[in-house]
């Protein structure tokens, strides 16, 4: 990529579905919930039966506001929902309720740190639409075509689904998923969605093209689909412009088409060419009625939206001193983020000794258990319990990282795991000063020297007192018990 | 009272308040009756007599222990198959719905049995409510009690046909261009088309949605006000409802109409009109006079395009509302190697050739590059038309005009042209593009033919009340519906 680097600029335009986390679905009352016993969770309106009619949930129309709002968006003053046909075996009415040319949020954008580092990616619009059930095609290759026969699942049909468009602002697979990361952690942020790619809760789709710098025309528009996770998007994009620089330097013509992403070849392949573009015979649902969202409704929600990730980044750098690259690991997820501020919260003393050790040894366990911090047994407050211990010098930093690997390994409070393991260093004078005693009647020549001003041999009588009390004697005492003992 | 079959539903709630009779009677009488007409005239598609007569056993039941449910408690109905029966076979007249039995009741259902009106079954139509005939239907061609070489009218035609003939004093239909009030015209009953929006459609298997509305067909004008009460008022489960309580359509029925001011159309041309359907119009809006009027001119420029927009927009909606209808999930599924041959297939077999022309057309209008010059436009006909209605308002109370150019004409007449059966709608569908209400009422039989003539009378949105108080003057004056000669000699 790199040696073709200077030739072509490759553009990545991308739609991502979100599922709404509402308690009811889109258009009825059935619960919005991931799974279950297929087709449980029904009813005659989001089984598209005879008669039944859509009623829209005002809290999915509330969710995709503060969505666009957190996309930098404007909010349409009137908006109206749209049906979208075509014939689909998991769509019961086979036409989705989507919106078209007047969305709910359009224009806005999201600042993204990629490889070409800080870039602005424009955000066409969302819009608010159903999902679709699921189908499940049994026999042949797995898709409709040459299948037996399939199966049909509704207990999807119906989620509320926001739709977000970005302008094809983005240039790498690197800026993909910095985009899509983003994008990710403003969605958790907000609360509006599970956002987990590998349920489907979040996807992505992605037109890639390539093309001759310096081209004013863009390349053959290439859609992937089937990326499950971030990863992936990285993955099919890298391989889809590897893909097309090399049709390209070989002479080929790239056609449009929709290709399909493999997770285990890390391959794409052509799914259908678009020799034609559907009809989607878009008009107004007459089943029901526009809506003009109210300036106070509009201003309610913009005062109830949280921090975003990119102001919660700037606040952490100020407030924590923390560098970028630390920063970016704690918020690209706000639960790892809320949960590193509780910690800096319930230590209460300056949190950038909290922050270290959640940095230099915390991360490793995490990552070795490839976790994310908020999943691991620890509460917050222990982090912040297990620095004040070293603090208080019960125990010294060294045992600290042991309390710190049984802590992830049990979940316990530290102070417990210190005294089950006896770590707790021995801060009573009397009982040091007998082993300091014994120590120096053991090493004369040791203690001489120090008695002659040679204080560089105190580590070494400090180091002796140390492996008599197994490490349990806290060291500064013992310093300054040998100190006192031969030199006043 | 006389035969229990002809009783109107208002005198029936009075003989059953002095128990007079028992609603197992009058549901007996009526299954009797069904039983005595129903080879000839071919109204229902599913009659449910043992639900009926349950029904009306737990209805005398409650009267018997004082806890009626409402003042028509134990008065049966019978509904256009378009309305959805829980556990009742509801197929609105399409063989692509043959056996499916629906798992919920149409709020229309569910309020009329909240008041305890027995179930006398399911009626004939035109296939999804399409056709102004009755034969469009994929089952069973009703007749017209008044002539049986003669067609009902349509979409609601067994609605229409049952209470003609004395089968049950009220039924649901349902009207999108004209399909409650053009067959009461045709056979001389009562027919209202009230404001889109005032009836839930929650439950009617939809045809034209921004169109589609319920109503009822009766005897008499009070009975239609007390039916159309019955099921009236906001329901959330359709986002389409108006949000308001049901109104009040009983009381000032019979104050009279000195003083209203009853517009007729200018545009509306005598042209292809029949001259008996003529003459007994222009008697009517004599007698709106004479009994205090006043009759004033109004223009409605742009209601020559009703037809042309309502052919544009009521296939569009139904392109997408029968779309569901695949085979996949419920309803008639043929045989086919893979998904779109067994798609194309179930609805190459289920629809019929309406249904098939209608679904073309609107997907046609729906499309890329079409959309604008027809559905677009289409819409804007609406616009001007709600805007027309809105100026003639301004000027009168009410607007007066025939309910259908001609009377029951003979099968198989219009079949052959889609056309001239889509010109039986010219006077109705307007009504149902501006969303206005509309009532058809038996203003004698023709001279001609001796068969029944509509008088149409067209109200604001949300005025029904002036709407029935008119046409209960007219009807009480014209004496015709309770005489003999306002019922078909079967």
């Amino acid at each position: 990529m790199t040696v073709t680097q200077d030739i072509y600029e490759t553009t990545v335009g991308l739609e991502m579905h979100v599922e709404l986390s509402t308690a009811s679905k889109m258009f009825c009352g059935c619960e919005v919930v991931f799974g279950g016993e297929p087709n449980t969770r029904t009813c005659p309106v989001c089984l598209g039966l005879p008669g039944s009619l859509p009623v829209a949930n005002e809290r999915a129309v509330e969710y995709t506001i503060k969505i666009g709002m957190a996309l930098n968006c404007q909010i349409a003053e009137h908006s109206l929902f749209h049906r979208k046909n075509y014939f689909y075996p998991d769509m019961p009415k086979n036409y989705q309720i989507s919106q078209y040319d007047l969305p709910l949020c359009y224009g806005g954008y999201v600042d993204i740190e990629g490889d070409f580092g800080r870039t602005r990616v424009g955000i066409t619009r969302v819009h608010l639409e159903e999902d679709t059930g699921k189908s499940i095609h049994i026999g042949g290759s797995g898709r409709i075509a040459d299948s037996d026969y399939s199966l049909e699942d509704f207990n999807r049909a119906g989620t509320p689904l926001v739709e977000i468009v970005s302008e094809p602002d983005i240039h790498s697979a690197e800026e993909a998923r910095a985009f899509v990361t983003e994008l990710r952690a403003i969605l958790e942020g907000l609360g509006v969605s599970d956002v987990r790619m590998e349920e489907g809760s979040l996807r992505v789709d992605a037109n890639i093209s390539v093309r001759r710098k310096g081209e004013t025309e863009h390349g053959a528009k290439v859609e992937v689909k089937n990326m499950n996770s971030v990863r992936s998007v990285a993955r099919a994009l890298e391989y889809e412009e590897r893909r097309q620089r090399k049709a390209l330097e070989s002479g080929e013509t790239l056609i449009q088409e929709t290709r399909h992403f493999d997770e285990k070849t890390g391959a794409t392949s052509s799914m259908r060419t678009k020799e034609y573009a559907f009809d989607y015979r878009y008009f107004p649902e007459p089943d029901l009625v526009p809506f003009e969202p109210s300036a106070e409704w509009v201003t309610s929600i913009r005062d109830s939206l949280p921090e975003s990730p990119a102001q919660r980044r700037a606040r952490f750098v100020d407030e924590y001193s923390l560098g970028e690259s630390d920063v970016g690991i704690l918020t690209a997820s706000v639960r790892t983020a809320d949960w590193f501020e509780a910690a800096a919260k319930a230590y209460e003393g300056d949190p950038k000794k909290v922050v270290n050790w959640i940095i230099a040894d915390l991360f490793g366990l995490v990552n070795e258990a490839g976790i994310q911090l908020h999943e691991s047994k620890i509460a917050p407050e222990q982090i912040a319990a297990l620095v004040r211990l070293v603090d208080s010098g019960a125990i010294s930093g060294k045992q600290a990282k042991l309390v710190l690997a049984d802590m992830f390994e049990t979940g316990d409070d530290p102070a417990e795991i210190t005294k089950r393991r006896g770590l707790e260093q021995v801060t009573d004078t009397a009982a040091i000063e007998s082993v300091v005693d014994e120590v120096i009647s053991e090493n004369p020549d040791a203690a001489d020297k120090v008695r002659a001003g040679n204080t560089g041999t105190i580590g070494f009588l400090v180091g002796q007192v140390m492996k008599k009390s197994r490490g349990q004697a806290n060291p500064q005492l013992v310093n300054e018990v040998l100190r006192t003992k031969l030199t006043s | 009272m006389g035969e229990l079959h002809w009783a109107s539903a208002t005198e029936l709630a009075r003989s059953l308040e002095t128990n007079e009779v028992s609603s197992v009677e009058i549901t007996q009488s009526l299954i009797d009756r069904a039983a005595a007409i129903e080879g000839e005239l071919q109204a229902y598609l599913l009659p449910t007599a043992d639900r009926a007569l349950t029904d009306a056993a737990a209805a005398d039941e409650r009267r018997a222990a004082g806890k009626s449910l409402s003042p028509y408690d134990g008065i049966p109905l019978a509904y256009k198959d378009l309305f959805v029966t829980k556990g009742i076979t509801s197929t609105s007249g399409s063989k692509i719905l043959a056996g499916y039995v629906p798992p919920y009741d149409a709020t229309v259902v569910a309020r009329c049995s909240e008041a305890g009106l027995p179930l006398l079954g399911k009626l004939n139509m035109d296939e999804f409510a399409m056709g102004s005939s009755g034969e469009n239907s994929g089952y069973q061609i009703t007749k017209n009690p008044w002539d049986f070489e003669r067609v009902p009218g349509g979409s609601s035609a067994g609605s229409a046909a049952l209470v003609a003939a004395g089968g049950a004093p009220w039924s649901w239909g349902t009207d999108t261009g004209g399909s409650i009030r053009q067959p009461a015209a045709l056979c001389g009953v009562v027919g209202v088309k009230p404001t889109y929006g005032l009836v839930s459609r929650y439950g009617m298997i939809a045809f034209a949605s921004s169109l589609d509305q319920a109503g009822p067909l009766t005897r008499s004008v009070r009975d239609a006000a007390a039916l159309l009460q019955i099921a009236a008022g906001h329901d959330p489960m359709d986002s389409t409802s108006i949000d308001q309580g049901a109104p009040d359509l009983l009381t000032g029925i019979d104050g009279g109409i000195a003083g209203m001011r009853i517009g007729l159309v200018k545009e509306f041309s005598t042209e292809g009109t029949d001259p008996g359907v003529r003459t007994r119009i222009e008697e009517a809006y004599t007698r709106l006079e004479k009994l205090g009027a006043s009759l004033e001119e109004v223009s409605l420029p742009s209601f020559e395009y009703g037809i042309s927009a309502y052919y544009l927009i009521a296939p569009a909606e139904c392109s997408a509302n029968l779309a569901r209808y695949d085979g996949v999930r419920y309803g008639l599924r043929s045989d086919g190697e893979d998904i779109i041959k067994m798609t194309s297939r179930t609805r190459a077999e289920g629809f019929g050739t309406e249904v098939k022309r209608r679904i073309m057309l609107g997907t046609y209008a729906l499309s890329a590059g079409y959309y604008d010059a027809y559905y677009g436009k289409a819409q804007k006909v609406r616009t001007l038309m709600i805007r027309d209605l809105a100026n003639a308002y301004s000027k009168v109370d009410l607007i007066a005009c025939p309910t259908s150019p001609t009377t029951a004409f003979k099968f198989g007449e219009k079949t052959a042209d889609p056309l001239s059966m889509y010109l039986s709608d010219i006077f109705t569908v307007p009504v149902n593009l501006a969303g206005n209400a509309g009532i058809s009422v038996p203003c004698g039989l023709s001279p001609d033919d001796g068969l029944p003539v509509g008088l149409q009378l067209i109200a604001k949105a949300l005025d029904e009340r002036t709407m029935f108080r008119a046409a209960y003057a007219f009807e009480q004056d014209l004496g015709f519906a309770s005489s003999d000669e306002g019922r078909p000699k079967l």
